[in-house]
């Protein structure tokens, strides 16, 4: 055991060197940073300003750049969990079938009788037809607008679920086509959100789907939530409809294809409209903020191919006719039709100042959420107090460090020097595999690597105290064979007592939530490599000590 | 000869058993005061696990803190339930002067409305025109819900686990054994955090779980001596085979609580404001588990006791027996 065959220190050198390179950039992190913040700009096509080009300069290409991720409670930044409202969407859904339905059942108004939408639940359809003996034809004639679920786990099933009751159709999405539209909805927003904040440009935000109908938005550097979340947040749903008339009552009663909505700078002067929109945000292929011609800031958009042909029939029927561009259920503006918009580009005004121009030209760019957001969790954590945290980190690292090793020569002598390099090795390699994997330094991180600093050397200790015993039941046993029986002995102690504190770790890791599991990584990390440092580096020192001072009596 | 720092003698040859209704005793009394203590005063429970929201204030100023002006200040907002404390730490300069401020979950809303939190601010700003608002955190009752849940299934998994190991490597009375002492560190942590209303909130699972790792090593050292003695000793009574193996194992236990205190002290003492909570929790946790693997885990295991050798009939001849024992 105490000889070690050349292969293996071949093996053990090299992960240990490799370990080393691979930790080495962490010690430059500033320069580093710079360095690869300047190489993704770059990369992303943008030219470089010589500050940029300079902080490319400070690390050299060739060497490794991968750094630890710091997390937001030691960079500063803002963290908000946000519940996407996926029912919303069944909702729309289903109300757009409303006008199929209607125009497929009318046709055959001859045996059906009359046909009524009830009130519903919202993502109901339910449908009042006059005979009700025809009910089973309803169904049928339904039935064929019933399409297949494109989706690869709901092969064969029907996107919709259409039931009957006394004379009455009844059609809501299928569990399988929600179950999709969940997915597409999560997906969507992903997306959207992902652009929103990239257009307002900080450093690699972390968006993340988390469970079901959930995303995590991580933005270093955001001095608050609310900053971001005003940024996402808003839907920006834009349309375009038809106006029938205007109202200064908000309850009045309007036809049931008609919907009744505010002016969002005139206060008391409500819309009807037809709910149907003429064209909608989704067509949009651009949107940038401009002038209108009085000079007052505006919107210019483009819509793509097919609405705006839609758009250009509409305004040629219909000029001298208002139009109203609604966002987000408030009218913004409702302008008259001059003539005929051909070309699909146009403007919307309503007396925006430069800054909301800008802002909604953002948002219709990047497109509407699909649904609406609840936030669940909001937090921002100032760059100074995750300064301080760092100072901290560093300082409580480096005393538990020093203290450890003291204790450890103190006990152990030489074998004590070779545990405390075994030891900065390991946390060596612990920051090379956090780099390597992108794994995320967070404060409590810190607490897993100077807790792994005290754990870290039992198994040395193990190791060196039945090294000791075998010395002292044995006399005359030889210093090779009691390193030899030490190491042997005390290996099975080292694999339950790691195999134990790893399941924990997984434990913590699996179920864990934000610092908790950025704990668990470092935690389990350390525990893996300690077990590497402790057997193999350690008797890697060991064994060439002994080779070269060959003593005849150790001394432990 | 060189120097050696020895804790621990040589050899030892203590009787652990020998208080052992007195050890024992005090493990009972301190895991039943621990529950009594969650049940009577309560935990106090962090905004991860209520809801609500917590603002972490500064301000550069040499006098101290009026806590009362704080209080009056944002008592106009009428947010309810509203905790003022202020933050001490041996890093902070002589001016820095921090502050928490935790406010109850509101009605109908998950996280703090932006108006809201502007307000505390603005209302903050008339005790000390400097004060700046460092860090909020603020979570709905929503997730607080689901997260007590996921922090008392993570610590169940935790144990069935370690159950499950230690059963499948040793024998199901080891299993137990390591359980109770496991079960018994995490009540007398979660005392403690009772007793002196220290704040309890997700971070204090992470060093719950760290603290049961932590323990079930120190136990399974020892075990794992035992199991070893046992095969080396089989006329020697359960007793003194156990007394025996917590001996020759004391100096490690020593050494490695010694070097994971250090550094945890350090943490403690230097590590900052933000995660002392989270590693009191740890350096207490390893002390209660460093004294759980020596007076609770063995003194259960021979309490229940070992089947020593499973072909043989009659108990009282056990230690006679001549065929192989139960442990592999």
């Amino acid at each position: 055991m105490l000889h070690i065959s050349l292969w293996k220190r071949v093996l053990i050198l090299i992960v240990v060197v490799i370990g080393l390179v691979f930790a080495a950039p962490n010690i430059f992190y500033n320069r580093v940073e710079g360095h690869n913040d300047a190489v993704a700009a770059a990369a992303k096509g943008q030219a470089l300003t010589p500050d940029q080009q300079a902080a490319r300069a400070g690390w050299p290409d060739w060497l490794p750049s991968d750094i630890v991720n710091l997390g937001l409670d030691l960079r500063g930044g803002a963290q908000l969990l946000a519940e996407v409202n996926v029912d919303e969407v069944y909702k729309a859904r289903v109300d757009a079938l409303w006008p199929e339905f209607r125009k497929a059942l009318a046709a055959e108004r001859g045996t059906l009788g009359s046909i009524r939408r009830l009130n519903a639940d919202p993502g109901v359809l339910r449908i009042q037809i006059g005979n009700a003996d025809q009910i089973a034809e309803a169904q049928k004639i339904a039935e064929t607008l019933n399409n297949p679920v494109s989706s690869l786990t709901g092969v064969g099933q029907k996107t919709l679920a259409i039931t009957t009751q006394g004379n009455q159709l009844i059609v809501q999405l299928s569990d399988a086509e929600k179950a999709a539209t969940d997915d597409r909805t999560m997906q969507q927003s992903l997306e959207i959100v992902r652009r929103r904040i990239d257009a307002a440009g900080t450093r690699e935000p972390t968006i993340v789907r988390e469970g079901s109908d959930r995303i995590l938005i991580q933005v270093p550097g955001a001095s608050s939530a609310q900053e971001i979340k005003q940024l996402i947040g808003t839907t920006a749903k834009l349309t375009f409809n038809s106006v029938i008339g205007t109202s200064s009552n908000p309850n009045e009663a309007v036809g049931s294809d008609q919907e009744i909505l505010p002016s969002a700078d005139q206060k008391g002067l409500y819309y009807i409209l037809d709910s149907v929109p003429v064209v909608t945000g989704e067509d949009l292929t651009d949107a940038r903020p401009d002038t209108d011609q009085n000079g007052y800031p505006a919107v210019a958009f483009r819509f793509n191919a097919s609405a705006a042909r839609t758009f250009g029939d509409y305004t040629q029927n219909n000029i001298g006719k208002p139009f109203a561009i609604v966002l987000d259920k408030k009218v913004i503006s409702a302008p008259t039709i001059q003539s005929h918009i051909a070309g699909g580009s146009g403007i919307i005004t309503g007396r925006f100042t430069v800054k909301e121009a800008t802002d909604l030209a953002l948002l219709l760019r990047a497109g509407a959420l699909p649904a609406s957001m609840n936030f669940l969790e909001e937090r921002t954590i100032g760059p100074e107090l995750g300064a301080d945290s760092i100072a901290a980190g560093k300082m409580a690292a480096a005393v538990g460090a020093v203290l450890v090793v003291v204790f450890m020569i103190a006990s152990y002598g030489t074998f004590g020097v070779f545990a405390s390099l075994a030891l900065g090795i390991n946390i060596a390699l612990i920051f090379a595999i956090m780099s390597a994997i992108g794994g995320t330094l967070t404060l409590p991180g810190i607490a897993g690597i100077v807790l792994t600093m005290g754990t870290a050397v039992d198994a040395n200790v193990l190791v060196f105290e039945r090294i000791r015993e075998e010395l002292r039941n044995q006399q005359k046993a030889k210093a090779a064979r009691a390193i030899e029986l030490g190491y042997e002995r005390a290996m099975s102690a080292i694999i339950d007592a790691n195999v134990t504190t790893f399941l924990t770790a997984v434990i913590l890791f699996v179920l864990g939530a934000g610092p908790v599991r950025g704990f668990a990584v470092t935690f389990l990390i350390g525990i893996i490599t300690s077990v590497f440092t402790a057997i193999w580096v350690t008797r890697l020192f060991v064994s060439l000590w002994f080779a070269r001072r060959r003593p005849r009596e150790l001394v432990l | 000869m060189a120097f050696r720092l020895k804790l621990v003698p040589e050899k030892t040859n203590f009787d652990f058993f020998k208080h052992q209704v007195a050890t024992f005793g005090f493990s009972v009394v301190m895991v039943l005061a621990s529950i009594v203590l969650v049940l009577t005063m309560g935990l106090n429970l962090g905004i991860d696990f209520r809801g609500g929201t917590t603002i972490r204030t500064e301000a550069d100023q040499t006098e101290p803190v009026d806590i009362g002006a704080y209080r009056s200040a944002i008592a106009p907002l009428g947010l309810g339930d509203v905790l003022i404390t202020q933050v001490y730490d041996p890093n902070f300069r002589a001016d820095q002067k921090v502050v928490t401020i935790r406010i109850q979950a509101q009605d109908g809303q998950e996280a703090i409305s932006p108006e809201t939190q502007a307000k505390v601010l603005d209302s903050l700003k008339t005790v000390n025109k400097d004060i700046k608002i460092v860090a909020t955190e603020s979570i709905g009752p929503k997730v607080s819900g689901e997260l007590i849940w996921t922090a008392i299934w993570s610590v169940l998994a935790a144990v069935a686990a370690i159950l499950v190991y230690i059963w499948l490597r040793f024998e199901w009375q080891f299993s137990v054994g390591a359980v109770a002492a496991l079960i018994h560190d995490v009540t007398v942590t979660v005392g403690i955090f009772a007793l002196f209303q220290i704040k309890f909130d997700l971070s204090i699972i992470a060093a719950l779980l760290t603290i049961l790792g932590y323990s079930i090593n120190d136990t399974v050292v020892v075990f794992d001596r035992l199991r070893e003695n046992l095969v080396k000793y089989k006329k020697m009574p359960l007793r003194e085979v156990m007394n025996l193996s917590v001996n020759e194992t004391l100096s490690r236990t020593v050494m490695t609580s010694g070097t994971t205190l250090l550094a945890l002290i350090s943490l403690l003492v230097l590590g900052g404001d933000v995660i002392r909570n989270f590693v009191f929790a740890m350096t207490w946790g390893v002390i209660v588990g460093t004294y759980s693997s020596v007076y609770v885990a063995k003194n259960i295991v021979l309490f229940i006791g070992l089947d020593r050798n499973k072909e043989k009939k009659d108990p009282s001849e056990k230690f006679f027996d001549k065929t192989d024992v139960a442990t592999d």
